[in-house]
């Protein structure tokens, strides 16, 4: 083992030029494979956090419209029981439709109420009220920034809102909000729970819990164990997945296709190396020749040739490893939005990039298997022969 | 007959298989230890397909080798390595060093090849040989920054590294000037001397032949000459 390691070493050693094209060979292709690899992991995870980031991921309701959970707290620790590692920032929600009337016109929204506190975990409520404040009193409500302009609201003014029931009440508005999504801005009214719940009559019930999972890809199989907890059939168990089912087969097609691409880099490499030690298979018969007339065995003959792919493998992956995250970082810094954030963002995942690394030096050592066979069969005799 | 470090009975060797060269006609020979053999012939005669048929590099078509007593018939290829490793050295005409490694790396090969590292005493023990050959102040070198006297001397203190019982040289010096060869030979005669190893010398120095224990003659495939001083 020893010897066949130091002779591949030296042969490496000795054909500088060789080694250091077979090297960038495979460097590229792992750094490719990183570079490409990581684009999609970072898009995708923006992708999904702009989605789904700041919203529910599960939701539980009741199945038919117009009941509520009368027990929130209850059902919220029953369902916090279910999967406490995964679910994050239970929150409960008092929602119902309404028509807000203004002197001028009038246009139907959603008001929804919870509790300032729990709703920042999903909502980061706080960080998205762009003018006044949020609504801490009784009949205080927050408004989406773009319906404020539809309907000429200014902060302090006062709103009239009817329930579907007909029943009125008026609210002193107290800041705007701006959740980045235009439908909503223009249809939701948000206040705390109490006054959504006079409001609109719920008692001491809620609408609905919504919650975020660690792992949002987890949502489905959560949503699972929080439904057989509650065990309850008239609540229902959403989750964002089912929601969003064109989103992630884009994603899945995405990853898909970045995964063929990975193969056809993983295919050249591999062909580079075989062809170039193949090469080197005749480059050395003379040694190898010498080495088996002094007694060498085949298979530490072949030994010799596929410790040269693993230690190709090895320095490519290394150089590969250093360029795909220069890469990766340069494309996150330097190719940017108007307003000079990423496009997209830097994302190193150093697990995927093991598994390129430890595959690209699986692949070389595979790859110098077919040098390694020729490297066995060679006769001592024709090298001596043919000199 | 006990005697032979090396014996080739009743061994011939046909190449090709539609049109067949008889290159050795059923030839019976044997070496004795410690003797100083040259073996003579023109090119073409099968001398040097009867020196790879002893070195068990080529295998016969018909007949057998015994080397130290013992049939290499029927051994495996893994077998006749290890055989080779510890008994057989070899010197061919051109010296098939490592380019990859000095002098004393090139030295140290046999021994690896059986042993994987090179303790200490080996490396002692390569360095005397070194010594021996008077290449001393070269033995960091690479095979390629070296004479070809130097080159073919180191390639003879390969051969010894393992102490093998019969060292097997294909013209030696064919690739060196006469002063040179004549230093190798002398090198051959004292190694024969100082550490009873056979040899078995392929030449076509008439010259050289003529210092040699025992002179054999090749022509077409068979012993035309066997002279014994």
């Amino acid at each position: 083992m020893k010897l066949a390691f130091d002779i591949a070493l030296r042969f490496l050693k000795s054909s500088k030029g060789q080694t250091i094209l077979i090297v960038l060979g495979i460097a590229i292709g792992v750094s490719v494979q990183i570079f490409i690899g990581s684009l999609i992991t970072g898009l995708q995870k923006s992708l999904v956090d702009k989605t789904v980031g700041s919203a529910p991921q599960i939701t539980v309701a009741p199945q038919e419209d117009g009941d509520f959970i009368l027990d929130p707290q209850a059902e919220i620790k029953t369902i916090k029981a279910a999967n406490p590692e995964e679910i994050t920032n239970l929150v409960a929600v008092t929602q119902g439709p309404a028509i807000l009337k203004t002197p001028a016109e009038s246009t139907t929204i959603i008001l929804r109420g919870f509790d300032w506190g729990a709703a920042q975990g999903i909502y980061k409520i706080a960080d998205r009220v762009v003018k006044g404040e949020l609504g801490i009193n009784e009949n205080e409500v927050i408004i989406g920034k773009d319906l404020s302009k539809n309907l000429n609201v200014a902060i302090g003014d006062a709103i009239e809102m009817i329930t579907p029931t007909g029943k009125t009440g008026e609210f002193l508005v107290t800041g705007f909000f701006d959740l980045q999504v235009k439908s909503l801005n223009e249809s939701w009214i948000l206040t705390n729970n109490g006054t959504a719940q006079t409001f609109l009559e719920t008692g001491e019930g809620v609408s609905q819990i919504e919650m975020q999972v660690n792992d949002v890809f987890a949502a489905d199989e959560v949503a699972m164990d929080v439904e057989k907890r509650l065990n309850d059939e008239t609540l229902i168990v959403t989750n964002w997945k089912e929601e969003n089912v064109a989103l992630l087969s884009g994603l899945s097609g995405q990853t898909a296709s970045s995964l063929m691409i990975q193969v056809f880099v993983l295919i050249s490499v591999v062909l580079g190396i075989a062809s170039v030690l193949a090469i080197s298979v005749v480059q050395k018969s003379r040694q190898i020749g010498i080495l088996k007339a002094m007694g060498m065995h085949n298979p530490k003959a072949s030994l010799v040739f596929l410790f040269q792919g693993f230690l190709l493998g090895i320095l490519g992956a290394f150089v590969g490893i250093a360029l795909g995250i220069g890469l990766s970082w340069s494309f996150a810094t330097f190719v940017t939005n108007p307003d000079g954030s990423s496009l997209v963002p830097f994302y190193i995942d150093w697990v995927f990039i093991g598994v390129s690394a430890g595959i690209a030096v699986i692949a070389s050592t595979l790859a110098a298997l077919i040098p390694a066979i020729r490297v066995s069969k060679l006769d001592p005799m024709e090298v001596i022969k043919n000199g | 007959m006990d005697n032979f470090v090396v014996e080739v009975k009743g061994v011939s060797k046909v190449y090709g298989k539609t049109i067949k060269t008889v290159a050795l006609h059923e030839l019976n020979l044997g070496f004795k230890t410690g003797s100083f053999n040259a073996i003579i012939g023109e090119s073409g005669s099968g001398k040097s397909t009867l020196l790879n048929i002893i070195g068990t590099l080529d295998r016969p078509t018909k007949g057998e080798v015994i080397i130290n007593g013992v049939s290499t018939r029927n051994m495996s290829k893994g077998r006749l390595a290890d055989l080779r490793n510890e008994t057989l050295g070899f010197v061919f005409q051109f010296h098939y060093l490592l380019p990859e490694f000095t002098a004393l790396e090139n030295v140290l090969m046999p021994y690896r090849v059986a042993h994987g590292k090179a303790d200490k005493e080996s490396q002692k023990r390569a360095r005397e040989i070194l010594n021996l050959v008077g290449l001393e102040k070269v033995e960091n070198n690479l095979a390629t920054n070296m004479s070809g006297g130097q080159q073919q001397r180191t390639a003879i203190a390969r051969a010894l590294m393992n102490k093998p019982k019969i060292i097997l040289a294909d013209e030696p010096t064919g690739n060196l000037d006469s002063q040179t060869t004549d230093s190798i030979y002398q090198l051959f005669r004292k190694i024969n001397q100082e550490l009873g190893t056979t040899f078995v010398i392929i030449t076509h120095d008439r010259r050289v032949a003529e210092k040699a224990d025992r002179i054999v003659e090749i022509l077409d495939g068979r012993v035309s000459l066997d002279i014994i001083k």
